[in-house]
């Protein structure tokens, strides 16, 4: 079953993932977006980290895809104007991608770490709200609050880049 | 073996196809958007590797460090669509091949 579930959500991650970068329509490219990132939440769970694939929900699945619609909608962003790549690009487009499939798969298990396998439910814990609140609040707590910190300079600064230049 | 048990090189395997799709979109495409989109999906198949190696490795910590790279990323897509929105006000376009005047 757990191998079904991954293979299922992987080939999904992969194909909306290339479609992102395919496509031309701006506003098909944030659905592509949108679908990988739920996908990814979906990995989350079998991974066990079950607050951060709540928190990718929340937050890219959420706020961030909100931000980018706001700026399509904002722009009137235009489809990309259709034109022929060159042959160049695409044939080395094809071939490190067909290299990176056939590498990986001999690359991958020459290292004896990644052959670990965990059934789903034997992990040692740590994907839960308490757990992760009990380090984040405890031994990362000077970068949770430079977190804090990062998140009103982004504000300030957001702010500011698009206010009217109040002399024009 | 690709198809058999589901191991943390799957995990690993998947991430770095991630990483290259993006990295494809960010040199390929021209709007900057999409390039912004493109960074997202390099994010998050850095995440995917972190929660993965923590989970088969039995440490809670590198899912922390997940937590602090979504919040960077949400400041970091705040800021670039700001940036964005204001080149666009400037040279009415996204498109980054028309934002060259600093190519000399």
């Amino acid at each position: 079953m757990e191998p079904l579930f991954f293979w299922i959500l992987a080939v999904g991650l992969v194909v909306s993932a290339s479609a992102l970068v395919a496509f031309r329509n701006p506003v098909t490219n944030a659905v592509c977006l949108v679908v990988a990132l739920v996908i990814q939440a979906a990995l989350f769970i079998t991974l066990e980290a079950f607050f951060l694939a709540a928190v990718q929900v929340i937050v890219y699945a959420g706020a961030v895809m909100v931000l980018f619609l706001f700026v399509i909608m904002l722009l009137d962003v235009k489809e990309e104007a259709r034109r022929t790549p060159p042959w160049v690009k695409i044939v080395g487009v094809l071939a490190v991608g067909g290299v990176a499939i056939l590498g990986l798969t001999k690359i991958v298990p020459l290292f004896p770490f990644t052959q670990k396998t965990l059934h789903w439910g034997q992990g040692k814990g740590g994907g839960s709200a308490a757990e992760l609140g009990k380090l984040l609040f405890t031994s990362y707590s000077p970068l949770f609050l430079a977190t804090g910190v990062l998140l009103l300079v982004a504000t300030v600064g957001v702010v500011v880049l698009c206010r009217k230049d109040p002399e024009s | 073996m690709i198809f058999g048990e589901i191991t943390l090189g799957h995990y690993l395997a998947l991430s770095s196809l991630l990483f290259l799709i993006g990295l494809a979109g960010v040199i390929l495409r021209r709007s900057l958007l999409i390039i912004m989109m493109s960074l997202e999906l390099l994010l998050n198949a850095a995440n995917l590797a972190l929660v993965a190696v923590g989970r088969f490795q039995g440490l809670p910590d590198p899912q922390v460090a997940v937590f602090f790279v979504i919040t960077v990323a949400a400041a970091e897509v705040a800021l670039g669509l700001a940036i964005l929105v204001a080149i666009f006000r400037i040279k009415k376009t996204t498109a980054a091949d028309q934002l060259a005047t600093l190519r000399f």
